[in-house]
């Protein structure tokens, strides 16, 4: 198992650079011009000085490289050297910097990275805590009105969209019964049982609108697998040793199904860093997704370029973690 | 003392007291929404209004233009004229005089020095500065003492007040940003985001893209001001909730930019918490007529002033297709509070702006049919006009947005009962005004006979903005497509009267060659105006002092809000 880990773990190197190279060119082939959103009344000479100041006068192929420099040596060193206190040589490295902000990439995503991991990490665990009961009960009594129940309302998970349900919510719930903020307060800081209650007010529509849609999908999963387990031979044995009903569903059959869910749920954290960029712009939460899609709006190339390519990354990462969790649940794989 | 007596007294005292509540930090917080999020606090490195407009509460100018137009002295002691000396004779320099005592906002003066280091901050080479236009000329600026500043231009400058003045170049403090010359300016993060200056307000807490927390300027000027003690800055969403934050749910108390379908926010601010505001400052929605022939089959030669347009340079054309648009249904569809009629390119000031061209006002779709007739366009079979066999068929394009291509679809019907077919095109936005010279989408290679933007000017004085018409400035394969004036306008006379301008002080002498320069621009056939767009923003019914003002930022009179008492 663990040189299984090691061997996919180097493959993954070139993997990620050939997926960096990819992110790199597609963005600066794209059209979009950071100075595009400049007002008219600013001449093309000026233009032009901001965009040589932006670094966009040098040729592609320094500018990859450089930007691989900065995102792979100087921004773990800076990383180290800050949780540390430690120095590398002299001081003063470039590091990846965000053209509308001037700031350093990677400090913008360590400050937006809790609000997206509460607000989305929690829609996610409120998602699978709904979808598994569902999931369950929906296969266990097939075409019984909560199973039809339990379909409609994944089909409406699925299909009403983001935007869609957010507006509904804020519509409903902060204009016209004047319950919940439509706004997030980002600057909140949880001190007293109080601001908890604030933060808890803040975060349910967000996380509900996150949680009905992952919902929807992982529900029908468990649904799915649950069916596949339950005429199974080994159901009909447990059966017949004796076993109460509660104990072969939720030990025998809810066990063996899980195992197919587990590796989707595994597979879609790396979505959870990556923010839920509709959800966040409408709530106003400052979180990776809201960060993207500003990044995007400025053709803020580097700060876009280093979001997907830690998305990349992550994906990868938990590629390789779902694989390996397959092998630890299910004793029958193996990995040589 | 009688009763009668005091109880007058106690009725004069009540009248007083909403304009004594005034005691710095005695109203708590106010919360405003920019739904285009904050990126950084200074306007030298800014990519655009929402930045200006936020650095805009923590530094100042030496003057800023207020509602009307007219400067306003900020950190001047008054406004430099001929009049007063402070303009010398042959039009070169300025000298601005500082108010005495003023302080940033960490305790230590403004002395001239701060205008000298900010005018070299921005100028130099390699800093990229935004707001490179504003010191376009200067050949010096000197600190004379450290109370009085001397602007040194090039050239002789009739209108001087560009440097130092308006939200887009305010001083910055020389201690903090001297290390953050050229190719440093980017670096400076904690500079860049908690300037330190001399407005109401001083930046708490900043982060980029979402939020800035702002709290009074312990030092500043006014001892009374401002009211508010805190101010939350908050940034991101979308234009229609920012509004309804606002109008609906009451969580904000003043949201920029109110760019929503003007039934929309009618029916919000029906809700009753707040108001709509708005001002009109010199955003004109235009139609640009092609003056060069844009036939593909032309080449590397389509839409250059080797090829005139063979249709649209005859003046009874164009000003038949302006007659036949309908700008009240434009207004009343896409801008309501946002739009007002106009006829000219300088709209406003009110001092600049021409009254010799209402006629655009009403449509006259006989007036326009008569123009085509005599102009030997015929009416064809299929209701398209035709003339010499070719018919009068054009190519319309915009950038990608819901309002413009709601008025590109009404134009259009316009044109056709006038027997005009068109054809429409988007293009999104960021390439349209993005000027690669390698696409052919720009707005400035004007690869179709019509285009439709809109254009503006900083600041009150039209004399660069009425330069883009003049023939130098017309984009061409030579001059890297860069020019500004897309129609390809080219008026000897044209460009003899807006030299002249350049020679002419005084703002009515100067007004007189500007409205004859606008009357020019709008009586040819390279330029229709449609709509005079206005800025449109949202307030609370709780919160008072607001002034929406075209020429500045809109949060410049910060320092004057207060929280209305109910």
């Amino acid at each position: 198992m663990f040189a299984y880990a090691l061997r996919r773990l180097l493959f993954a190197i070139p993997t990620l650079l050939v997926i960096s190279f990819i992110i790199f060119a597609l963005l600066d082939l794209s059209p979009g011009d950071p100075t595009a959103n400049l007002p008219l009344t600013i001449p093309a000479e000026v233009r032009e000085q901001i965009r040589i100041s932006l670094g966009l006068g040098e040729p592609f192929h320094i500018r990859y490289v450089k930007w691989l420099e900065q995102f792979f040596v100087n921004e773990p060193l800076h990383l180290i050297e800050q949780a540390t206190g430690w120095s590398f040589g002299e001081g003063q490295r470039m590091r990846v910097i965000s053209w509308q902000t001037r700031s350093p990439v990677t400090d913008l995503i360590l400050e937006r990275l809790p609000q997206t991991l509460w607000v989305v990490g929690l829609s996610y665990l409120v998602g699978i805590l709904i979808a598994i009961p569902i999931g369950v009960i929906s296969a266990y009594r097939q075409y019984s009105w909560f199973d039809q129940f339990g379909t409609l309302f994944s089909m409406i998970g699925f299909s009403a969209p983001t935007f869609f349900t957010g507006l509904l919510f804020i519509v409903i719930f902060s204009v016209w019964l004047g319950w919940l903020p439509s706004i997030y307060d980002t600057n909140l800081r949880v001190t007293n049982a109080q601001t908890l209650w604030l933060q808890i007010r803040q975060m349910i529509m967000p996380v509900m609108v996150l949680a009905l849609f992952n919902a929807a999908q992982l529900s029908r999963f468990m649904r799915a697998s649950m069916l596949d387990n339950l005429g199974q031979e080994y159901v009909r044995t447990a059966r017949a040793k004796g076993l109460r009903e509660r104990a072969v569903i939720l030990i025998h059959v809810l066990r063996n199904s899980l195992i197919p869910v587990v590796t989707v749920i595994a597979l879609g954290i790396p979505t959870i860093f990556g923010g839920a960029i509709i959800t966040e712009q409408i709530f106003r939460v400052n979180g990776i997704g809201q960060l993207l899609i500003t990044g995007i709006q400025g053709a803020d190339i580097p700060l876009v370029q280093t979001l997907t390519f830690m998305f990349a990354v992550l994906i990868v990462l938990f590629n390789l973690v779902a694989d390996l969790l397959y092998g630890m649940l299910d004793p029958r794989i193996r990995y040589e | 003392m009688t009763l009668r007596h005091m109880l007058t007294g106690a009725a004069a005292l009540a009248l007083l007291a909403p304009a004594a509540h005034a005691e710095r930090g005695s109203d708590g917080q106010v919360n405003v929404l920019y739904w285009q999020a904050v990126s950084i606090m200074t306007p030298y490195l800014s990519s655009g209004t929402k930045d200006l407009e936020a650095a805009s509460l923590v530094l100042e100018p030496l003057a800023r233009f207020g509602p009307d137009g007219q400067l306003v002295p900020y950190l001047a002691e008054d406004i430099p004229t001929l009049e007063n000396g402070g303009i010398s004779e042959d039009l070169t320099t300025i000298t601005w005089k500082l108010k005495e005592g003023i302080l940033w906002s960490d305790g230590t003066p403004v002395t001239a020095d701060d205008a000298v280091f900010t005018w070299q901050y921005c100028t130099d080479p390699d800093g990229g500065c935004a707001q490179l236009p504003n010191f376009g000329d200067v050949a010096s600026v000197e600190a004379v003492d450290p109370q009085t500043i001397k602007v040194t231009f090039s050239v002789p400058k009739p209108y001087p007040y560009g440097p130092l003045v308006g939200a887009q170049s305010p001083l910055i403090q020389k201690a903090q940003f001297a290390n953050c010359l050229g190719v440093a300016a980017p670096t400076c993060t904690e500079a860049n985001t908690k300037p330190i200056g001399t407005g109401p307000f001083v930046v708490d807490d900043f982060k980029a893209n979402d939020v800035v927390v702002l709290s009074a300027n312990p030092n500043f000027r006014d001892p009374e001001k401002p009211a508010f003690a805190n101010m939350v800055l908050k940034g991101g969403g979308d234009a229609a909730s920012a509004a309804r934050s606002v109008l609906e749910t009451g969580e904000f108390d003043y949201a920029w930019n109110a760019q929503v379908e003007p039934e929309i926010l009618t029916a919000m601010e029906a809700a009753g918490k707040g108001k709509v505001v708005s001002a009109f400052g010199t955003l004109v929605e235009r139609i640009q007529v092609n003056q060069t022939d844009p036939d593909p089959a032309l080449g590397e030669e389509r839409s250059t002033v080797k090829h005139p347009h063979p249709i649209l340079t005859d003046e009874n054309v164009v000003k038949a297709l302006s007659l036949a648009i309908d700008r009240a249904i434009l207004i009343e569809t896409g801008y309501g509070a946002a739009g007002q009629m106009t006829c000219n390119l300088v709209p406003a000031p009110e001092y600049n702006a021409s009254t010799n061209n209402d006629w655009c006002k009403t449509r006259d779709v006989d007036q326009a049919n008569k123009l085509l007739d005599e102009a030997g366009w015929m009416m064809g079979s299929d209701g398209v006009r035709e003339k010499d066999g070719k018919r009068l068929s054009l190519l319309f394009q915009s950038s990608t947005n819901s309002v413009r291509q709601a008025a590109q679809a009404l134009i259009k019907q316009d044109w056709a009962q006038i027997g005009v077919e068109t054809e429409l095109r988007n293009i999104d936005g960021g390439v349209f005004f993005g000027g690669d010279p390698g696409s052919p989408d720009t707005f400035q290679k004007f690869f179709a006979d019509v285009e439709m933007y809109a254009n503006n000017f900083d600041g009150t004085d039209p004399e660069k903005y009425l330069g883009d018409w003049v023939c130098s400035q017309a984009p061409s394969i030579e001059n890297q497509w860069q020019g500004n004036n897309t129609s390809r306008m080219c008026n000897p006379d044209y460009d003899a009267l807006h030299a002249e301008l350049g020679k002419t002080a005084g703002q009515d002498a100067r007004a007189k060659i500007a409205i004859e320069l606008n009357d020019m621009i709008v009586n040819s056939p390279s330029f229709i105006p449609l709509v005079h767009r206005g800025r449109v923003s949202t307030k609370s019914n709780a919160l008072g002092g607001v002034i929406m003002n075209p020429w500045d930022s809109e949060l410049w009179n910060a320092a004057d809000w207060y929280r209305e008492k109910s």
